[in-house]
């Protein structure tokens, strides 16, 4: 747990970069530490590692005072990612990342083994990367021996100054889906900052939006989503954030069974009257495994001899882990205006529908915050 | 490969030329200096040089890094336009008032050089020391390295390869000067140069100047030897990459 109370910061020409900021990171927690540039957080994270001395407050880590600590000592307990990485070009791969575990003067084959271990949990092959020297990899590779890094020694704190910044949008993408996948397995508390309100949104447990050294909003991403506290935080998380809000969910969240399911053999004219009886527009096709087919539409079923030939097969269809918001783009491509969602066997799980995402979304907006659980991974 | 063939020829040359005119005995009425004179001579150069380079860095690494901390900031343009401008003065000069305000003599000799190494010295070791990453330094210190634990295996570590080709050129510059300090009496090969100049046999000349050049080509290629052994890995790689692009 990392708790900050009344934290401020002057620097020695006068500005004032962060103002009595309190703020609480419960253990396992991933928190966000959100804003323009110059709000401040990347100084208020420093100071939690004592990289910055703080002017006045108190910070606490498991209920011990920062400044109570030896800062090397203290640091040696805290992974620390940074932006621009910042690996050692004269060290190889391994040696980068065993940087904290030769501090604590750990026995030589326990650092090479953590350092197989922690590459290999970051995706990248030991026997071909260990000996290699930063310079020889890319960019993507570089971030993720950067992370690698900081987890060196297993800290049960992170703190990460936009650790993915500096790389292309597709492997941020994929650093951040990988790092959520890794966090959801070690469960470490971690202080985040970003300027990237995507990033924090999908990233973060919790959110802390600064401004100008004070802390605006905090709370987890679906309220400051729905919820702004004021035109600053309106402003910064932008006129689309109900649309931001649907990357808060994937497509297994709020998937709803088809209206009705029928299979190949049914007959057409039964088919007819009950979706008569129940007003559909549509129906699904499956075989007798409930593998999905295609769509029926009730004006094509009139004049059909059987269900398979009026069927429409699906333009697109896709996975239960897709985010609402490539989910919804899926569904404008599709020519039914619904998205069949199915798992990598092709066996039907549920549908999407504009309805459906709309109710979601308005509900969102009446102020039913419930963030659907387990929508992060 | 092309470069250590051509270079092994000149040296060839050199003390080839060394060795034909020692074997000349004299030329007129004037004696060449013996065998031994000519080794003494050399022995007493490298000692010149080597004491006067070994000052140099002693006093110069110190001075350079120093100049990078925060805290000396302020007297950090001073100095290194010092070892700036400093290096465009001419060594005759350099001498000529070292000789005059010491008197004459090794002493003399020796401290000129020392001033006139420890110029590429503190500069080289100011550039090394700066062309570091902040980015590694702060990761460094951000993972619990101690501010000396940083300085030794971080930032110096980075800026040796910088900091041993300003050792390297200021030997080479330091090989060439104390000839010149033959004049001021300091002995070494300087002095059967300014002897031959004195009697005007280029035979004399000769034999001082061809040991003096081969001297700086071999303690050129030693610390360039040297060089490439201290150079990490990592930044062997980074600049092969560089060259590449």
């Amino acid at each position: 747990m990392i708790k900050l109370e009344h934290v401020t910061k002057i620097y020695p020409d006068g500005t004032e970069a962060v103002k009595k900021f309190s703020l609480e990171i419960k253990k396992g927690e991933f928190c966000i530490l959100l804003g323009p540039s110059g709000c401040g957080k990347t100084t208020s994270m420093k100071m939690i590692n004592r990289l910055v001395t703080m002017t006045s407050g108190k910070i606490y880590i498991d209920q011990v005072d920062v400044m109570r600590l030896d800062p090397n000592e203290l640091r040696r307990g805290i992974g620390y990612a940074i932006q621009n990485i910042g690996l050692f070009p004269h060290l190889t791969v391994e040696e980068n990342i065993a940087t904290v575990p030769m501090l604590k003067k750990w026995p030589k084959t326990r650092q090479r083994a953590r350092a197989e271990e922690l590459l290999e949990l970051v995706g990248m092959n030991p026997k071909i990367f260990l000996e290699r020297y930063p310079s020889e990899l890319s960019g993507g590779q570089q971030q993720r021996v950067g992370v690698a890094r900081c987890l060196g020694a297993d800290p049960p704190i992170l703190l990460m100054d936009e650790p993915f910044g500096a790389i292309d949008p597709i492997t941020r993408g994929k650093l951040q889906d990988e790092f959520l996948k890794i966090q959801s397995k070690i469960k470490k508390t971690i202080a985040f900052v970003t300027h990237d309100i995507n990033e924090a949104i999908k990233m973060g447990d919790k959110i802390a939006l600064m401004q100008e050294g004070k802390l605006v909003q905090f709370n987890d991403p679906a309220t400051l989503l729905n919820s702004p506290k004021n035109e600053f935080v309106r402003n910064f998380v932008g006129a689309d954030r109900v649309l931001k809000g649907l990357r808060l969910y994937r497509a297994r969240d709020i998937m709803q069974d088809p209206p009705l399911k029928v299979k190949v053999g049914d007959n057409p004219a039964k088919v007819r009257n009950r979706m008569k009886r129940n007003m559909l527009k549509w129906s699904m096709l499956v075989d007798g495994q409930n593998h999905f087919l295609g769509w029926i539409t009730y004006a094509d079923l009139e004049k059909a001899k059987s269900l398979r030939e009026i069927m429409v097969p699906p333009a697109v269809t896709t996975a239960p882990e897709t985010l609402l918001n490539e989910a919804m783009s899926m569904m404008f491509n599709s020519a039914i205006g619904n998205l069949a969602v199915i798992d990598d066997q092709e066996h039907l799980l549920g549908v999407l529908t504009f309805d459906i995402i709309r109710n979601i979304l308005g509900k969102e907006n009446s102020g039913n915050q419930k963030r659907f659980g387990g929508s992060k991974q | 490969m092309r470069k250590h063939i051509i270079l092994g020829l000149l040296l060839g040359i050199l003390l080839g030329l060394t060795i034909w005119m020692t074997s000349l005995g004299s030329v007129g009425i004037f004696k060449m200096a013996p065998p031994m004179k000519v080794l003494s001579a050399t022995v007493r150069h490298l000692q010149i040089v080597g004491a006067a380079e070994l000052l140099a860095i002693t006093i110069g690494i110190p001075i350079g890094f120093l100049s990078t901390r925060r805290a000396c900031r302020f007297i950090s343009p001073v100095l290194i336009g010092t070892a700036n401008v400093g290096q465009t003065v001419p060594t005759l000069a350099f001498i000529g008032i070292a000789g005059a305000v010491l008197g004459m003599g090794y002493k003399a000799a020796v401290i000129a050089l020392l001033v006139y190494a420890m110029l590429p010295i503190i500069r080289n070791t100011y550039a090394g020391i700066r062309s570091v990453d902040p980015a590694v330094k702060e990761a460094a210190r951000g993972m619990g390295m101690s501010m000396l634990q940083v300085t030794v295996k971080v930032e110096m570590r980075l800026a040796m390869p910088i900091i041993l080709a300003g050792i390297r050129t200021s030997m080479v510059v330091n090989v060439g000067t104390a000839a010149i300090a033959g004049m001021i009496g300091s002995g070494g090969l300087g002095e059967l140069i300014v002897t031959g100049i004195a009697v005007r046999v280029t035979q004399l000349i000769l034999q001082g100047a061809a040991p003096t050049a081969a001297l700086a080509i071999i303690l050129d290629a030693l610390i360039g030897g040297v060089e490439t052994w201290v150079t990490p890995r990592g930044l062997k790689a980074l600049k092969s990459a560089q060259w590449q692009q």
